[in-house]
């Protein structure tokens, strides 16, 4: 096999890939119960989806026209950054606004803290009116 | 209590540099590939937002001592001197030459005077976002 098939093969897997878990990420919003695991879902796989996408548009932009186009490394370093930040500050936000975990939870462990936390809050603008 | 924000502060440090990097590259790649002045300073004024979303506006206004009101001025001002230069040399107003020079490192390099143009635009669009942003996010 000549290395210009492989590489090709190689460009459509990764392609195939991204797609297949953007599509995977899309299902799992659709399908999970609350917040925090559809936020999973999204961040997660479609990540890496995007990373798959990107990194075999970089390839074969390489190997066909000989272009090493900076932008793309670029784009896959700041989405690697960057998704899953955005997806830790939504779960944030939701949590801190009292979005219920979804019915089949047993265990939550951060509730105790934001209680305490939101308890000492009341109790210092008590004291400030 | 303040709110524990160092995911999101750490984050905005390494990418910020990243989005005022790629700022840069837009506003010189403009004359041959997409890019320009305009979107050139729209990621500079993002990059600036995302500092004012992780920190207070006080310390980035500690980090970053400008006023962008004059900023948009000098913007516009730039511009408009670039157009009033090609009145010297006897051509109408705006015109726009170009040359190749040697440089010290790039070699052999087009310089265009429209890049001061695109530096003044630039100016002016990071100035006007940034005050528009500033001016409606409550206590500024």
């Amino acid at each position: 096999m000549s290395i210009s098939v492989i590489i090709k093969i190689i460009v459509t897997v990764l392609i195939l890939t991204g797609t297949v878990l953007s599509i995977l990420s899309a299902y799992g919003i659709l399908r999970l119960p609350d917040v925090y695991t559809r936020t999973h879902a999204a961040t997660k796989s479609t990540t890496l989806g995007v990373l798959c996408t990107l990194l075999g548009t970089f390839l074969y932009f390489w190997y066909t026209q000989g272009m090493v186009s900076i932008r793309l490394i670029l784009g896959i370093f700041f989405v690697f950054i960057t998704a899953p930040v955005a997806g830790h500050l939504i779960c944030r936000a939701a949590y801190r606004s009292g979005v219920k975990l979804a019915p089949e939870s047993i265990q939550d462990d951060l509730k105790e803290l934001v209680d305490q936390e939101q308890n000492e809050k009341r109790k210092s603008d008590g004291q400030n009116n | 209590m303040k709110p524990n924000d160092v995911i999101l502060q750490t984050v905005t440090k390494v990418v910020t540099f990243i989005i005022l990097t790629f700022a840069v590259y837009l506003f010189l790649a403009g004359h041959h590939e997409p890019g320009g002045g305009f979107i050139g300073g729209l990621v500079i004024t993002s990059g600036l937002t995302l500092l004012y979303l992780a920190f207070d506006i006080e310390s980035v206004r500690q980090g970053v001592p400008v006023d962008f009101k004059i900023v948009a001025a000098v913007g516009v001002f730039i511009a408009v001197a670039t157009g009033m230069g090609s009145l010297l040399f006897d051509s109408p107003f705006l015109s726009q030459t170009y040359g190749y020079y040697n440089l010290p490192i790039f070699g052999e390099t087009e310089l265009a005077t429209a890049v001061l143009f695109d530096l003044g635009v630039a100016l002016a669009v990071v100035g006007t976002g940034v005050t528009i942003i500033l001016s409606i996010s409550g206590d500024a």
